[in-house]
């Protein structure tokens, strides 16, 4: 299978001429006959949309604009923070608190001078997924959220736009090439996301930096190919990436026949993600109903001798980096195991680093018979910056 | 039957720290559950309260989505390779 463009917009536009300077700039490429000068032609017309300035964003915009790639489109509404950096190659040291695009836009702009940049300064949602999407050939998914997956999906499902998806976690990683003419879509492999606070995200599980390096320029591979029309993409296959083990392998996946987005074609505009992402069944659902206690109020009240007990349910790496004195260390996947060490007929205050674990611990605490448990509103990252700032942020 | 699962590395933790590991049944379902009976915490990460696959987890059979071939009531033979793969969101 050679990968092509479907959108016809591609097709019919006039690939430009390039002058002295690119030719110099793209000698490498022209050496290849796959591209020659007919192919770095094709770039330069080329559309790209990135969704997401972050890890898988950084080695694709950067390396998309090296090619040559004409246009590329942003979408980002985030400002730099510093544990940004350990990942996030658009942007330095100095950019921390600038937002991510005019970070991007300079950083570009110095690795190719010949590229356009279109920047869009907002959240992708189903209001303005259709019009931004409409205006380019490619898309590639950097996003750092499942509501947002399920949009630029079916965005680019019902727009028949190619979806070069890449996804991160921990040591492992995945992409694939969605949405094209006769392949599979997101939805085909999952159907419907993890409920709320059962994956973690990489700000709470932690990824290895140089991950996004390797999937976000699997990702530019893609995005390239499928503009020059070379190669065979990675439609109809999902590559597996493990950084531990040094593993590159990939396993088929097929368009379902019952995908409501691309087999059915029951799914004829877009929907609410955040609603979507926020019912499904499963573990985690129901979360926000979970009793809280905000990080100061919990201060005064330990402050005041009352007898709370205090369940950290980060993992012993986490601990070591910083932790509240009295509190009991007791992973999550380990709770269940260690209830009777706790006194359920005292007050439980349960704490982990955003939130999300300390709440689905207060579900299980309170579903193992516990009265008077709550999660900590914010986790450690709260009680750093209100509370004790001997206690570090990560 | 005797067959390799293979599991994403965040879930390692929950099997003695082991990615690789040997499960017997004659279905796929069966050899699921013979791992999740050796490592009890490892059951919700891969299946429901029903014991069924999520929609968000998926298994390939020898490189082949299960859904396509009978779910967990695909059969497997000797020496084949089950590979679970959990959807993530990070980018």
């Amino acid at each position: 299978m050679t990968a092509t463009l479907t959108s016809p917009t591609a097709r019919s536009r006039v690939a430009p001429t390039l002058d002295r300077d690119e030719l110099l700039r793209y000698g490498r490429h022209l050496l290849l006959p796959e591209v020659a000068i007919d192919g770095q032609r094709k770039l330069k017309s080329g559309r790209v949309l990135i969704v997401g300035a972050g890890g898988l964003g950084s080695p694709a915009a950067l390396y998309l604009a090296a090619a040559g790639v004409g246009t590329i489109g942003l979408v980002d509404f985030d400002i730099v923070e510093v544990t940004n950096l350990q990942r996030q190659l658009l942007h330095g040291t100095s950019d921390v608190g600038r937002s991510k695009l005019d970070s991007a836009r300079d950083r570009i702009h110095d690795t190719n001078p010949h590229v356009k940049l279109e920047l869009h300064a907002t959240r992708l949602t189903a209001e303005n997924a259709l019009t931004i999407i409409r205006e380019y050939d490619v898309v590639l998914d950097g996003t750092d959220n499942f509501a947002t997956r399920y949009l630029v999906n079916d965005a680019c499902v019902l727009l028949g736009k190619p979806n070069v998806y890449g996804s991160i976690f921990r040591f492992d990683g995945q992409a694939s090439v969605f949405a094209t003419a006769d392949g599979p879509c997101y939805r085909c492999i999952y159907p419907e996301p993890p409920p709320p606070g059962l994956v973690p995200s990489c700000a709470e599980g932690g990824v290895l930096g140089v991950l996004p390096g390797l999937v976000g320029t699997v990702q530019a591979t893609e995005a390239i190919k499928l503009l020059l029309g070379i190669g065979r993409p990675l439609t109809g296959r999902l590559l597996l990436v493990n950084a531990l083990d040094a593993e590159f392998r990939s396993v088929r996946v097929r368009r379902d026949p019952s995908c409501p987005a691309c087999g059915t074609r029951e799914l004829q505009s877009l929907v609410d993600y955040d609603q979507f992402c926020a019912t499904s069944g499963g573990d985690g659902a129901g979360l926000d109903a979970v009793p809280q206690i905000e990080p100061r109020e919990l201060a005064i009240r330990r402050a005041s001798g009352e007898a709370i007990q205090l369940v950290d349910v980060r993992e012993p790496h986490e601990w070591e980096i910083g932790h509240i004195d009295g509190a009991t260390l007791i992973p999550l996947h380990r709770l269940k195991d260690r209830l009777r060490e706790l006194d359920a007929s005292a007050p439980v205050a349960v704490i982990c680093k955003g939130g999300t674990r300390s709440a689905l611990a207060t579900r299980d605490l309170i579903d193992a018979g516990f009265g008077r448990v709550w999660s900590v509103s914010g986790g450690i990252l709260r009680w750093s910056r209100e509370v004790d700032a001997d206690v570090p942020e990560y | 039957m005797s067959l390799t699962i293979s599991l994403p590395s965040v879930l390692s933790r929950l099997t003695d720290g082991s990615r690789s590991l040997s499960a017997s049944g004659a279905t796929v379902g069966e050899a699921v559950a013979d791992v999740t009976r050796r490592f009890p915490s490892l059951a919700p990460r891969l299946v429901d309260d029903s014991g069924q696959p999520y929609a968000f987890v998926t298994f390939y059979l020898n490189d082949e989505d299960i859904r396509f071939s009978g779910g967990f009531t695909a059969p497997v033979r000797d020496g084949d390779e089950l590979t679970i793969v959990s959807a993530v969101a990070g980018g």
